[in-house]
């Protein structure tokens, strides 16, 4: 039914205090999400809004509840040293909201996190959400800020650097009656974890996602690594928009990691990659939805 | 955030590289002062340098004809020439855009007699989410157009982030860059406090371009850092603030300044439908659909997750400071962001600054509902779309036909 999580994983939530951890956390408790835990270096032994337990440290969250799955709030300046605790207690999977980590910090930890089990989503990302079958799509497990009653369960995965241009996709799917098995927003930074590939690879191999949508943007060689795989592996449709058409090169467009430099990056190389590789290109942003119901038919 | 050349070359001096010896000046007076000093001392020749942020400055124009933001002098005579044809002088290069950047302050340099100009770069390989240094021999030259036609001629080592870059990854490319000898140590040494500043410095790039062997008065040769160019993360600077007093808000566009004072991300582009948009992919994507339909966006703006009121009403006026802007469309996917409280943000702006020109508004997530009945009830000319597509359409008709 989706991929890396559902409505059963259990998830600790780092920076639970926070203004933005509460209120985004009161959200995914809202729509049904398994938080078992919180974390706030200092306020162990407290409870979040009556029901989630507070620990001082991640290990400790751990050890008391089973929690597999983390999601980071923390500031910037700490955003790292939150992720390697967790990566160090043993998590499945961290997924970081946090935006304006310092590129340096990145580094470090993506390489300290080489050769663990625990897998990285952002930072600077939306998170992920594998949409439940009550009304709004409430019951499944929402991990991040985006709004739950978007979506709709079923059998599309989508993924992107970006957030409200994911939420303006996955709504262009749902009002067309196309459901969502798992969406997933992988950051606009330019060192995070997951890439589009290995999400790409996740649908691939997941039995109840169907076809793929892929929304990028410029910068980086994200799209281009994900068109090469799929122009050798492809076996679902896949559809994609590539934002930033009119972007002027040398300017960060918002996202850390959205810019053209030496010539690279441009939206026009990754779209004819992703046509070479047989993906249904939207023309406009505008028609992501219908571009990937088109091939549905 | 970018540094002039002087910041950049101050900043590799204490990490340890090799250095021209140099003054920046702001005034003709300071420049001939410097340049006397130099002369005296020996130096056959000082080279006054125009300081913006921006390459091809050699190669440069300056507002009524003058050649050159970089001028070889012999005697303080020229200096003092040099300096007044660029100091106060708008110099357009072939990366400043038409408009040309002021020039508020020279570099005086101690000249070297050049012997070979080679390329040297730290930056992040985003792939491998390390830092890479570059080198090539084919330096002075752009090196963009080096990567492109003769690839084979850039030379990369990857490093590890965790131990920093080695000396003896140094010393091989050194050697590789045909840097072997007695020029070996030096070079390494250039190569390693390149790194450090990149590091130390959280910078996104540390460019010598070039790195030179320059030869002496008594035939003795050495390297230096002829030019250098330090770009810093801009979500680092709270840890620097060293390096954020070095920022030089003259050298950004007024209006990008104003719109980061008010957390909101604002590039200006040549076209006349102004955007507002929450988030920047999505921000990106109403610039491609205004121009799919026909129009021109004049620029980039996004207000972020959260905007309030306020934010709304100074992204507003920094959109209407744009003399080019003939129309606006406003995008907003409320997600987390709750539509009525963002047309109410709108109503007050339009209100406050007495807005005449045409307005298109799509909403959409979170209470649309009241915000559209807002929009509909307030009496002002707001013109509502129900979709992206729509949206665009619409302004530009609006904008076409006034």
């Amino acid at each position: 039914m989706s991929i890396l999580v559902d409505a059963s994983t259990r998830i600790l939530v780092q920076g639970i205090t926070g203004k933005t951890g509460a209120f985004h956390t009161k959200q995914c408790l809202d729509y049904g999400a398994k938080i078992v835990a919180g974390v706030t270096p200092g306020k162990g032994g407290e409870t979040f809004e009556g029901r989630v337990p507070v620990f001082d440290t991640v290990s400790e969250a751990v050890a008391a509840t089973g929690a597999t799955v983390s999601v980071v709030y923390v500031p910037p300046a700490f955003a790292a040293d939150a992720i390697l605790e967790s990566a160090d207690a043993g998590l499945d999977l961290v997924v970081c909201i946090t935006e304006g980590i310092p590129i340096r910090d990145m580094m470090r930890v993506r390489r300290s996190m080489t050769g663990r089990k625990t897998r990285l989503l952002g930072p600077n990302c939306p998170g992920l959400i594998t949409p439940g079958r009550g009304p709004n799509s409430t019951g499944g497990c929402k991990i991040g800020i985006m709004p739950g009653y978007i979506h709709r369960a079923g059998r599309v995965g989508v993924v992107s650097r970006s957030g409200t241009l994911t939420y303006e996709a996955v709504w262009q799917l749902t009002s067309l009656g196309i459901g969502q098995s798992t969406c997933i927003g992988i950051g606009g930074d330019p060192v995070g974890g997951f890439s589009h590939l290995d999400v790409v690879r996740l649908f691939h191999d997941d039995p109840e996602t169907d076809a793929i949508l892929m929304i990028g943007e410029i910068g980086g060689a994200g799209e281009e690594d994900a068109a090469a795989w799929l122009k050798a592996h492809r076996r679902k449709p896949v559809a994609a928009f590539i934002a930033g058409v009119t972007a002027p090169p040398g300017r960060r467009m918002g996202h850390a990691g959205a810019i053209i430099t030496g010539g690279k990056g441009t939206a026009s190389a990754k779209i004819a990659a992703l046509k070479d590789a047989g993906v249904a290109i939207a023309p406009n942003p505008s028609e992501m939805g219908r571009t990937l119901a088109a091939l549905l038919k | 955030m970018n540094l002039h050349e002087y910041q950049a070359k101050d900043l590799l001096r204490q990490f340890g590289a090799p250095v021209p010896h140099g003054v920046s000046v702001a005034t003709v007076e300071e420049a001939v002062g410097a340049a006397e000093r130099m002369l005296a001392s020996g130096a056959a020749v000082v080279v006054v340098k125009s300081q913006i942020h921006a390459g091809g400055r050699g190669k440069g124009v300056f507002e009524g004809g003058y050649r050159g933001g970089v001028q070889i002098c012999r005697n303080a005579e020229e200096v003092r020439r040099a300096a007044a044809h660029m100091l106060g002088c708008r110099l357009v290069t072939r990366q400043t855009g038409p408009e040309g950047r002021i020039v508020r302050r020279v570099l005086i340099e101690l000249g070297s007699k050049v012997v070979r100009e080679l390329y040297l770069a730290v930056l992040l390989d985003r792939g491998s989410a390390r830092p890479v240094v570059m080198g090539s021999e084919a330096g002075g030259m752009d090196i963009e157009e080096v990567a492109v036609k003769t690839p084979e001629k850039i030379l990369r080592v990857d490093v590890d982030p965790l131990l920093g870059l080695q000396a003896f990854q140094a010393r091989r490319l050194a050697s590789e860059l045909g840097l072997g000898g007695d020029l070996l140590a030096p070079a390494s040494k250039t190569m390693l406090a390149a790194y450090r500043a990149f590091w130390e410095c959280d910078a996104s790039l540390v460019e010598i371009n070039p790195l030179v062997v320059a030869e002496g008065p008594g035939g003795e040769a050495s390297v230096l850092a002829l030019d250098a160019k330090i770009n810093l993360d801009a979500n680092a600077l709270g840890r620097h603030p060293d390096l954020l007093a070095m920022r030089d808000p003259e050298e950004e566009a007024p209006l990008e300044v104003e719109a980061s004072k008010h957390h909101l991300n604002y590039i200006k582009l040549d076209g006349n439908i102004a955007c507002m948009v929450n988030g920047a992919g999505l921000a990106m994507a109403t610039m491609d659909i205004i121009k799919v339909s026909g129009g021109a966006p004049a620029n980039f703006l996004d207000v972020g997750g959260g905007a309030n009121r306020d934010q709304v009403a100074a992204a507003f006026r920094i959109i209407l400071a744009d003399p080019h802007v003939e129309g606006i469309l406003v995008n907003i996917f409320g997600g987390i962001m709750r539509c009525d409280v963002i047309a109410e943000g709108i109503l007050a702006a339009v209100q406050e600054t007495g807005l005449k020109l045409p307005l298109v508004v799509r909403l959409e997530g979170t209470n649309v509902e009241a915000g559209r009945k807002l929009l509909r009830d307030s009496g002002l000319s707001v013109i509502a779309a129900d979709s992206l597509a729509d949206a665009a359409q619409k302004i530009v008709a609006a904008v076409k036909s006034r």
